[in-house]
């Protein structure tokens, strides 16, 4: 990781210098441990601040819709595929970004290791390929790193970013033995009761922030179907229905567009796994259409194109 | 999500086929009648004075 740090900061200096961009995207330190945040670096001399760690789970491609400069932008595989949508979907154009690529071996998830520390608080953290240090006052936590990977990270497919302009290092295998959809098949299998029932209590904790919608990089209209008052679609309390329709409905929007890079439910302060309802319809499309997000600019989202064969049985 | 088969339907009709209208929106509010009255993603609303 220390290496990853120092070719980012590599990259970033040289196309500042060069003036091939005019801002670097990345992370910097967190002001707590465990928490990576995104960071713009415009002059040459800020580049040490870059950082990268196994903590930098935050997607900047939500960043990205509608700039207009030249932006160096460090992308891991998923985000490197939602970069690929944004450029299919025209809110970024492809001359204008760099994408400084990171092959990936998952990020932390950081409740899971507060949750491993039942209550030590944390003051600096460290890593190797196959650990993670922890230290504070008094203790230091040896944990070992597979164990403690966000859901989506151990579940994905295309660490490696499908689009970049250099890679910080060679590329990572690719987990192939995984099941993606054991959870959704899961839900398929219940009766409609059962399912409405499951999908209550799954949303129930639900406070309607709207973090989810914030991180998500595909979540990008100036205004959202849940802000608009006129007319306004949907109720603004946490009724229930209205907290259910608008995550049935978000869902729904980003059918062929989600790469499962996590950021939803990683924002999420209650914790909800909003990630099942994105997993189903991604399953769906990758059954009806054949179709994986964002995995080549060459080939359009199957739900903006148009062909007479189009498979539609649920028609009658 | 959960809702109950059979309420919820999709059609592809032409403007040209004004019988296939006809008889899909039929069919459609026959079962849906059998169905009954939706109880999932109805709100209540508060009781005013």
């Amino acid at each position: 990781m220390e290496a990853y740090t120092e070719k980012i900061r590599e990259a970033a200096q040289r196309l500042l210098k060069e003036s091939k961009v005019d801002v670097v995207m990345g992370f910097q330190r967190g002001t707590v441990p465990m928490m990576s945040q995104p960071v713009l670096i415009r002059k040459v001399n800020e580049v040490e601040r870059l950082h990268w760690d196994s903590y930098c789970g935050s997607n900047l491609a939500n960043y990205l819709p509608k700039r207009k400069e030249r932006i160096a932008v460090v992308a891991k595989g998923c985000d490197s595929r939602n970069l690929v949508v944004q450029i299919l979907e025209n809110q970024i154009k492809r001359e204008q970004l760099y994408i400084i690529g990171i092959p990936c071996l998952g990020m932390i998830d950081r409740r899971q290791v507060l949750g491993a520390l039942t209550g030590k608080e944390p003051l600096a953290v460290s890593e190797t390929d196959s650990q993670l240090v922890i230290q504070g006052k008094g203790f230091e936590e040896k944990l070992e790193r597979s164990l403690f990977l966000q859901d989506n990270c151990a579940i994905c497919t295309h660490r490696n970013p499908v689009l970049s302009d250099e890679l910080v290092a060679e590329p990572v295998p690719e987990q192939t033995e995984v099941d993606r959809y054991e959870d959704v098949r899961g839900i398929e299998k219940m009766t409609a009761d059962e399912r409405w029932q499951y999908f209550r209590e799954l949303l129930a904790p639900c406070i309607r922030c709207y973090a989810c919608r914030n991180a998500c990089p595909m979540c990008y209209c100036p205004t959202c179907f849940v802000d608009e008052s006129m007319p306004q679609w949907l109720g603004k309390s946490i009724d229930p229905t209205d907290t259910a329709t608008f995550h049935f409905l978000r869902a729904f929007h980003l059918a062929g567009r989600c790469s499962d890079c996590g950021n939803c439910q990683r924002v999420c302060p209650v914790g909800i796994n909003m990630r099942q309802l994105n997993k189903k319809l991604e399953k769906d499309i990758k059954e009806r259409y054949g179709y994986e997000t964002g995995l080549s600019l060459e080939q359009r989202p199957p739900l903006d194109t148009y062909r007479p064969d189009d498979p539609q049985q649920f028609f009658k | 999500m959960g809702i109950e088969p059979g309420r919820l339907h999709f059609s592809w009709i032409s403007s040209a086929e004004a019988s296939k209208f006809v008889d899909v929106a039929r069919a459609v509010s026959d079962q849906v009648r059998q169905t009954g009255p939706a109880s999932r993603l109805i709100k209540q609303l508060p009781e005013v004075a």
